[in-house]
């Protein structure tokens, strides 16, 4: 069996924002809606002071909230772990997005652009199909298909990675099978202490934050 | 979970809409609950269910204007399996069916379904929230009992005024009344204590701001107008039966919007650990 994860590794994490970029970039998302974003977090007091940039986004958790509350099974999950909405079915009540505790998921009930008026690439990669449903990150999933009909490796061959890890410029994001002992996501697991986000709501989240080596 | 990262912050996905579901939803399945469980058969009992469907129907209809495909509404019952919203939907069409059935006939079989369907519609209501892993002020099991009281102390107050309306006092209604809204009170006691100290700031305050409303409007002062209007002629007791439905099932509502609008707080982020900098 395959379950596709991603890492961030918090050490590596620079906040610039490249990953966010790149994905509304390959995903047309519109303004406001950002499937993988970044938060900039200042902890602690003066004169101890800390700032922690952390990649969020859709944890594709092995037990997703927003599935089992989905009234029309828009959500559903394939065999390799990744979440997906059908716009089709999707008839936007939300429910998903209150049942999330990861603050994924979007719905957008009419056409926004960057400028008011749609730019010639906005124009080509609109889809009103996404007009009135949830959306949200899908792992590039078509991508990662795509990549796995030409052979290719996700996590390690760019053509079959998702967009956000292929633009990090700091290799803060990985992607890769947590079911093969020897991919990079278990490698990186194996050798890091990590945790998930709100792993006490029992969600089995499928993206990991490494803290520290072990 | 405490860790580091921003505060959550109130959810934008429902609004009034929403909570108008909840709202009118629980005082119609609340009253149809109370009529089959309070009044005699008769023109007051014969108002009560059109009433209590006319209620549901326009709480479903406030959620029908809040989903982003309206057209695509009947793709609500695809996921009976897991989804509490898809079995809100089958409760209230089996109670749309049931209620029709037990207005033209009548009979002791169809109050008991018109009873269990209002109270599994009311009960969905209650698990839709409830099934929110992302607001904590909803996913908390306690809300549950609240849910289920307030509907059907809501519900008893409509049954009552239906009752003196149409010269049919019912002392089971008065008791019904009596006993929802005290457990009501109970329920709401037991939610805040265990919900508020982990929402803080406005949401707490909200939902702290609710209980003198509850209990001082929505309880005692309601039930002391019942217990008059028990006690005094038709006319009176009319005005006052009105005063005290107004407190309870205004209170009530209050409540149920608070909590979908205002106590609703997300999850927001938390980190366990922080990062390691440099060399170690």
């Amino acid at each position: 069996m395959t379950r596709w994860v991603m890492i961030a590794d918090l050490r590596r994490c620079v906040g610039c924002q490249t990953c966010t970029a790149a994905c509304k970039h390959t995903n047309a998302t519109p303004p406001e809606v950002q499937w993988r974003r970044v938060l900039d977090m200042e902890v602690g007091e003066y004169p101890e002071v800390k700032r922690v940039f952390v990649p969020v986004g859709c944890m594709h958790c092995a037990d997703p909230p927003c599935m089992h509350v989905c009234p029309s099974t828009a959500t559903r999950q394939r065999a390799d772990g990744i979440v997906t909405i059908d716009y089709d079915l999707c008839i936007g009540c939300a429910y998903c997005a209150v049942a999330c505790p990861y603050q994924a998921r979007y719905k957008t009930d009419k056409a926004e652009f960057a400028y008011g008026e749609p730019m010639e690439s906005e124009k080509k990669q609109f889809d009103p199909k996404r007009l009135g449903v949830a959306t949200k990150c899908t792992f590039c999933s078509d991508r990662i298909d795509a990549g796995l009909a030409k052979g290719l490796k996700p996590g390690v061959d760019p053509e079959a990675s998702p967009a956000c890890v292929n633009s990090c410029i700091a290799q803060a994001l990985h992607f890769g099978d947590i079911e093969d002992k020897a991919s990079n996501v278990s490698q990186l697991l194996a050798e890091n202490q990590f945790f998930r986000m709100h792993e006490e709501l029992g969600t089995d989240p499928g993206f990991y934050y490494l803290w520290d080596k072990k | 979970m405490s860790g580091f990262g921003p505060k959550p912050w109130i959810q934008q996905h429902w609004d009034w809409r929403a909570a108008a579901n909840f709202v009118f939803g629980g005082a119609g399945s609340g009253l149809i609950l109370a009529a089959a469980l309070a009044l005699p058969l008769g023109p007051a009992r014969a108002v009560s269910l059109p009433l209590g469907l006319a209620l549901v129907a326009l709480g479903l209809t406030c959620v029908w204007l809040e989903i982003g495909r309206p057209l695509r509404a009947l793709h609500v019952l695809l996921n009976a399996r897991t989804s509490w919203m898809t079995r809100e939907a089958f409760a209230g069409i089996a109670l749309f069916g049931v209620t029709v059935a037990a207005f033209f006939r009548p009979g002791d079989w169809m109050e008991i379904a018109l009873g269990f369907f209002a109270l599994l519609f009311a009960w969905c209501q209650a698990m839709i929230l409830r099934a929110s892993k992302g607001i904590p002020a909803w996913r908390e099991p306690k809300v549950i009992p609240f849910i289920l009281a307030t509907a059907l102390g809501e519900g008893a107050a409509l049954a009552i005024v239906l009752a003196l309306a149409y010269n049919m006092p019912s002392p089971l209604a008065y008791g019904l009344f009596a006993l929802a809204v005290l457990a009501r009170a109970a329920a709401w006691m037991v939610y805040v204590a265990s919900v508020a100290p982990k929402l803080g700031g406005a949401p707490q305050a909200a939902l702290v701001a609710v209980t003198p409303v509850l209990l001082w409007i929505g309880t005692f002062a309601a039930l002391a107008l019942v217990a008059l209007a028990a006690a005094l002629p038709r006319h009176f007791a009319m005005l006052l039966a009105l005063g005290a439905a107004a407190a309870a099932i205004g209170a009530g509502w209050h409540a149920k919007r608070t909590i979908v609008t205002r106590a609703s707080l997300n999850q927001g982020f938390a980190l366990p650990n922080l990062p390691t900098r440099g060399a170690r």
